[in-house]
């Protein structure tokens, strides 16, 4: 298969990216508004040689993916909110595992049950933890159909790599919305099965295990100082961002996925009204770009953070500008979309002319 | 002439004492002695045995290992 | 001299070396040291151990992993089974089984392994049930007897105030996806020896695809009765067996 150009929504489009990134086994549960992915691979499987299930609970899902990511496997799981977050206890387990998987949450606005519309809520979730202890999830954060099906390829190797699951946070909406995407070739994304999989003790090895108990304080430590330098690596190498106008920007809008989409509509209209505005996106959440708002901070008066939340990517914001610049904030909550013209209207507010 | 006979890992031993009522025999008992552990050991009393791998079969440590004359063909 | 002795004797009994020679954690007299000798018995004698992956629960056996000489994964508290079926499904030509407790796959682990015989999984599960939550200090177990003394139910379970004991393998028997249940246990020689033929017949099964093979296997915990490891032999004839009788419960059927 050769590169092709389809129109998909954004759901559809990591679906299939994910089958041309080489996904051996895939396990989730349904839930709105994500369910065309499991659709989608279930249609897909008999044709095409992996693994789908449909596993009794997001629960029984994400321990599906450790077991099959600990014997090797290109493997992963997607949800939503509520669905994420049953799964935090895993996620804890797979990070402390080492196992490489995608995970996809397509947010929803919440807490609770919430709604089924788009939302940013759960971006401390996603970025600080979620589930007990020091670990961390790689957070890629698409923002067209294209980047839902380009940051598959983009997850699975960063998983590889680093031995680290690696989570898309994406929302209701990019999941729904249809755009051209161009999805690249079946296969081209090499897999090797890891030596450390448990495949079957050979003769010729030690047995391989895969636990996350180390009852001994000084030996889990240094498992903690092992991982905390897996993450000092993946901070100085792996950090993405997208700047638009940055350069003479007087204000820079700050805010990912969906939200920076809505920006770039409300930095038009600045423009338009004669205020310098520039957008900062960030594309990897961790490791957040921190180094790039510190810059930015030099040259900018402003910052707006935008937000489908009450403000959480905030606080890293303020951390990347360290007290340089005023950092302000706008947003909805609870599935509502920030309007432009209202993001226009606080810049005005901000910036003070007109 | 013996029939059988074990041989009982001391250090291994935890002294739970199930091989000694599994035996048919009545061949084994706690030592006097204690091992590294603090455990009191499994022992063979008499020389019994027939090797009939009870013990062996009951014993949670594996930390018995049973021999037996083999089978004379007639 | 001890060469004397043996002369002339051949080795009739001896540990496996699918069995790793770290001393096991496990108190005195407790039946998991049985059941983990008499599996990797069966792994050895079947010549499977390259073929085998097992997954260890958390409970007491939490630490099964250092003494079975097999490639092992170690899953969070209840889901060995989903682990063992994310295992299974990318490894489909290998031997897979999970090992639980009672309260690890009865209690918060009841969903998932219910699902899993229900999909006729093609693994084996072993599930111990001593009555008792032995690695937290001896609390109420979803199997523990009415009446039964533990720690969180000091006057006795009162199956009126916190259930009756959950006879899981008997609800398991009847989903078409299971294959072949059975009812085990460990307290005496002639039971361990039928113990070992079940886990055998399991692991054949595997090759056949047909579904779950699900064994319980009534054990016992000193500790956590409160007993010597010889009086839990009693209890356990006297009061495990008679609310967990031995036997299959559901027989291979030939199709």
């Amino acid at each position: 298969m050769t590169k092709e150009i389809r129109l998909m929504k954004g759901n559809e489009a990591l679906a299939e990216a994910s089958i041309r990134a080489g996904l051996q086994a895939y396990f989730g549960y349904p839930i709105t508004p994500q369910s065309e992915v499991l659709e989608y691979f279930a249609e897909q499987a008999p044709k095409r040689g992996f693994t789908v299930l449909q596993a009794e609970s997001e629960v029984a899902s994400i321990n599906m993916v450790f077991g099959a990511a600990g014997a090797g496997a290109r493997v992963m799981t997607s949800s939503s909110s509520p669905g994420i977050s049953l799964m935090q206890e895993g996620l804890s387990y797979i990070a402390a595992g080492e196992l490489p998987c995608l995970i996809v949450n397509v947010n929803r606005g919440g807490p609770g049950l919430g709604t089924i519309q788009p939302g940013q809520g759960d971006y401390f979730q996603s970025t600080k933890g979620g589930g007990h202890g020091d670990y961390h999830l790689i957070v890629l954060a698409p923002s067209s159909v294209q980047e839902m099906a380009d940051f598959v390829f983009e997850g699975f190797k960063l998983a590889e790599k680093y031995r680290n699951p690696v989570m898309i946070l994406t929302d209701g909406a990019l999941g729904q919305m249809m755009e051209k995407v161009e999805l690249p070739p079946e296969g081209s994304l090499p897999y090797v099965r890891p030596e450390w999989a448990t495949t079957g003790k050979a003769a010729t090895r030690e047995r391989n295990i895969v636990t996350t108990l180390f009852i001994e304080p000084e030996v889990m430590e240094q498992v903690n100082i092992k991982l905390q330098k897996k993450y000092t690596e993946i901070c100085e190498k792996e950090v993405r961002y997208e700047t638009i106008n940055c350069e003479d920007a007087e204000i820079v809008l700050c805010a990912y996925g969906l939200s920076a989409r809505i920006s770039q509509k409300a930095m038009d209209l600045a423009r338009e009204g004669g205020i310098k505005a520039g957008i900062f996106r960030p594309i990897t959440l961790y490791p957040y770009p921190y180094e790039i708002l510190n810059k930015l901070a030099e040259t900018a008066d402003h910052f707006l953070d935008v937000e489908m939340n009450a403000g959480q990517m905030i606080e890293d914001v303020r951390l990347g500008v360290n007290g340089k610049k005023p950092v302000h904030f706008t947003g909805r909550m609870g599935g509502m979309i920030p309007d432009p013209e209202v993001i226009y209207q606080e810049i005005v507010k901000i910036v003070g002319k007109k | 002439m013996i029939k059988g006979t074990v041989k009982i890992a001391s250090e291994i031993c935890k002294g739970c004492e199930l091989c000694i009522v599994a035996c048919p025999q009545d061949s084994l008992q706690l030592s006097r002695e204690i091992n590294l552990r603090g455990y009191r050991y499994a022992e063979l009393k008499d020389d019994n045995c027939t090797g009939c791998i009870n013990c062996a079969l009951v014993c949670p440590d594996s930390a018995i290992t049973v021999y037996r004359m083999p089978k004379k063909s007639k | 001299m001890e060469e004397n002795v043996l002369e002339g004797l051949e080795c009739v009994y001896v540990k496996p070396d699918t069995l790793t020679d770290k001393y096991q954690h496990y108190c005195p007299g407790c039946g998991h040291g049985v059941v983990h000798k008499v599996l990797m018995e069966v792994i050895e004698e079947l010549g499977i151990q390259d073929k085998t992956i097992g997954v260890a629960p958390v409970g007491c056996s939490v630490f099964a992993y250092n003494y079975m000489n097999v490639d092992m994964q170690e899953a969070a508290h209840g889901r060995a089974s989903a682990v063992a079926t994310g295992v299974k499904r990318v490894l489909p030509d290998k031997y897979v089984y999970s090992y639980q407790g009672d309260g690890d796959l009865a209690a918060i682990g009841t969903g998932e392994t219910i699902h899993t015989v229900n999909r006729g999984e093609n693994i084996l599960m072993i599930f111990i049930n001593n009555g008792i939550y032995g690695m937290t200090g001896g609390q109420m177990a979803p199997t523990s007897l009415p009446g039964q003394v533990t720690s969180t139910t000091p006057y006795g379970r009162d199956p009126k105030k916190i259930g009756y004991p959950l006879k899981i393998t008997d609800l398991l028997a009847n989903l078409p996806g299971a294959y072949y249940v059975t009812r085990q246990a460990v307290h005496t020689p002639n039971a361990v020896r039928k113990l070992k033929k079940a886990i055998k017949n399991s692991f054949e099964y595997q090759l056949l695809d047909r579904g779950t093979c699900f064994i319980e296997v009534v054990s016992n915990c000193p500790s956590g009765w409160k007993m010597t490891p010889v009086d839990t032999i009693k209890y356990l004839e006297e009061e495990m067996l008679p609310q967990y009788p031995l036997g299959d419960l559901k027989v291979p059927q030939n199709n």
